[in-house]
């Protein structure tokens, strides 16, 4: 199992991410959100047993990950750790649904694994999707793009608000965790009552930091908002960012691309 | 609890997007007007302080394994229930950006399912019925106990219902409700242990933050049980635009009704925006029956015409993945040299 220390420095490296300079960072956020929810809605609007019509899809997360600069095969690890709860819900449509619906040879495919390759497949989009959003947009511009297309205010604060104290609480929250794990032998004081209490005195101890932190920010004339430095326009890039790529999406949902591409290439042979 | 977007359809995820934004709009809106200053900065270390214990994990005595605090009904106690919710939304929509824990399609769902349903139902029409308005410790355990297993149980009921309606996954409602409940009721029963333990704890430490946030509370019962009863009418409503604007057949509710009673064994997804795409995509497609076939026309080919389809189908496949990792490849190799 993975230790709290562990997590967040994960959390932190994939953030980091974002500070990268490239052009597809420099998009303004609103872009690359509108992107990659038409992303989302396009890969998940597929059939259940519609495999070969998800892999045009990859063409996205490949070309974001080789553009931006994010490391393949950090992001890689990261989607195979959500994997498996996809795998979970989708192993039992091999056993429910067996009706042939796909011969390769003389083998013949039951739906229930196409359609079991389908969810595995779509996971890996989606998830990778969000996880490059992240990397090559940063939270804090996400949230202010979020804001700029209607998100309630207070809830935009909230958001910054929290990502602004999750590293400091969680380093708490892992220095408990440890201390207890030293503090214990053979699972003896591991149980509820001594969590309860434990997390009760994080609880406090953020409770009293809230009320620090309010004070400060009041004596700094807080009125509610956030104010970033950064400004984005939403400019002739951003506009050609966002219509080529659902054009795309949209044509590879439409149309059978890669169906098209096997028979020309059968066809020939 | 995490929904993915895997299993979920369009017509369900824009669904719930909806239905949940609406909520945060309303939760916006009324923290805005209560105008507790104090409650900005405490919400957002709140939120911090429970993705901070949801990562620290108890041991479960005599199974061996693991779980953590959820945290709904913790924060509705502490917060009251717009506050919370938007706590426990801001939460979920880190864990979905960083974690891919759910998607972002999924994120409507899970913010129901985890946000909604322990803050805007639970809390306020258990918990406070239960617990009343100067619990003693008894009634305090009672109510939170009570609150916390049925949370546990709506939240994975709508879990099913959800995945179901999507027909993506195919397991049938009973079988899926069946592995559901019975292990929430659990986790539920856990939740609720955690939730007096922590609750308590504060209460003998700073007796003063836990019926300091009841008090909060009572800011009219009236007009929020009217917006219940919106955002449920905006629910249905935008469930029933959603997937009768595209439906060929209209009676959408009819067809979820049918199967969530179980009367197909093999569910039919031809509904909403799928029957939409693929209606569609049958008028655009240039071979219009190639080899992965849709349920409506299933089983009805011989087998030499499939077997050329889908082979060309398989090509086309390897083909298309073979084409996007290379051009990747390409931009890599072409970029430093640029």
């Amino acid at each position: 199992m993975c230790s709290i220390d562990g997590t967040l420095l994960d959390f932190k490296n994939l953030d980091r991410l974002a500070a990268g300079d490239t052009g597809i960072h420099r998009l303004d956020p609103r872009a690359k959100v509108v992107v990659t929810l038409v992303f989302v809605v396009c890969v998940v609007s597929c059939g259940k047993y519609e495999l070969a019509a998800l892999l045009p899809f990859f063409l996205f997360p490949v070309f974001m990950v080789t553009l931006a600069d994010i490391p393949a095969l950090y992001l890689a690890k990261k989607i195979a750790v959500i994997i498996p709860f996809a795998v979970m819900v989708g192993m039992f449509n091999p056993l429910l649904d067996r009706q042939v619906v796909l011969h390769v040879g003389a083998l013949g495919i039951s739906g229930g694994w196409v359609s079991f390759a389908s969810i595995v497949v779509r996971a890996v989009l989606t998830v990778s999707s969000a996880l490059v959003l992240v990397a090559v947009t940063g939270f804090p511009a996400i949230c202010a793009a979020l804001e700029r297309m209607g998100m309630p205010q207070p809830f935009a604060v909230q958001l910054l608000f929290l990502y602004r104290y999750i590293f400091v609480l969680t380093e708490e929250g892992a220095q408990v965790s440890r201390a207890r794990e030293l503090r214990t032998f053979g699972g003896r004081g591991r149980g509820i009552r001594v969590y309860g209490s434990m997390i009760g005195h994080l609880l406090l101890r953020t409770w009293m930091r809230a009320e620090r932190i309010h004070m400060a920010m009041l004596a700094r004339g807080f009125s509610g908002a956030f104010h970033t430095r950064r400004q984005f326009c939403f400019g002739i890039r951003e506009t050609a960012f966002v219509l080529g790529w659902s054009l795309f999406f949209i044509t590879a949902r439409l149309v059978p691309v890669a169906h098209l591409l096997g028979s020309l290439v059968t066809g020939i042979l | 609890m995490h929904m993915a977007d895997a299993l979920l359809s369009p017509a369900v995820g824009g669904t719930m997007w909806a239905v949940s934004a609406g909520a945060i709009a309303y939760s916006s809106a009324k923290v805005r007007k209560e105008l507790d200053d104090r409650k900005v900065p405490l919400m957002g270390v709140l939120g911090a302080f429970l993705f901070a214990a949801q990562m620290i994990n108890f041991t479960i005595p005599a199974t061996g394994s693991s779980g953590h605090l959820g945290g709904g009904l913790l924060l509705a106690m502490l917060l009251g229930p717009s506050a919370a919710f938007l706590t426990i939304s801001s939460v979920l929509m880190v864990q979905a950006l960083f974690f891919a824990d759910g998607g972002l399609l999924a994120l409507g769902c899970n913010i129901f399912n985890m946000g909604f349903i322990p803050a805007f139902l639970v809390y306020p029409l258990v918990y406070t019925r239960v617990a009343g308005s100067a619990p003693g410790r008894k009634r305090l355990v009672a109510a939170t106990m009570i609150s916390a297993v049925i949370g546990l149980q709506l939240g994975p009921l709508c879990v099913v219902l959800e995945t179901v309606f999507s027909g993506i996954s195919a397991l049938p409602f009973s079988t899926f409700a069946l592995l559901m409940q019975p292990i929430h009721l659990a986790i539920g029963v856990v939740e609720g242990i955690v939730t007096v333990a922590i609750v308590t704890f504060v209460h003998a430490a700073r007796p003063e933050i836990i019926p300091g946030a009841m008090g909060a509370r009572p800011l009219g019962r009236r007009p929020f049980r009217a917006v219940l009863v919106a955002v449920f009418a905006a629910a249905i409503l935008t469930g029933g635009v959603l997937s009768g604007f595209a439906s060929k057949n209209p009676d959408g509710l009819e067809w979820a009704i049918a199967k969530v009673t179980g009367a197909e064994a093999l569910p039919g997804t031809e509904q909403g925006l799928h029957a939409a795409m693929t209606a569609l995509q049958k008028k655009t497609a240039f071979l219009p029956d190639y080899g992965f076939k849709k349920d409506g026309n299933r089983g009805g080919r011989n087998a030499t015409d499939s077997l050329g389809t889908s082979l060309s189908g398989v090509v086309g496949g390897v083909l298309t993945l073979a084409i996007v990792f290379l051009s990747g490849f390409l931009l890599k190799r072409r970029r430093p040299t640029a």
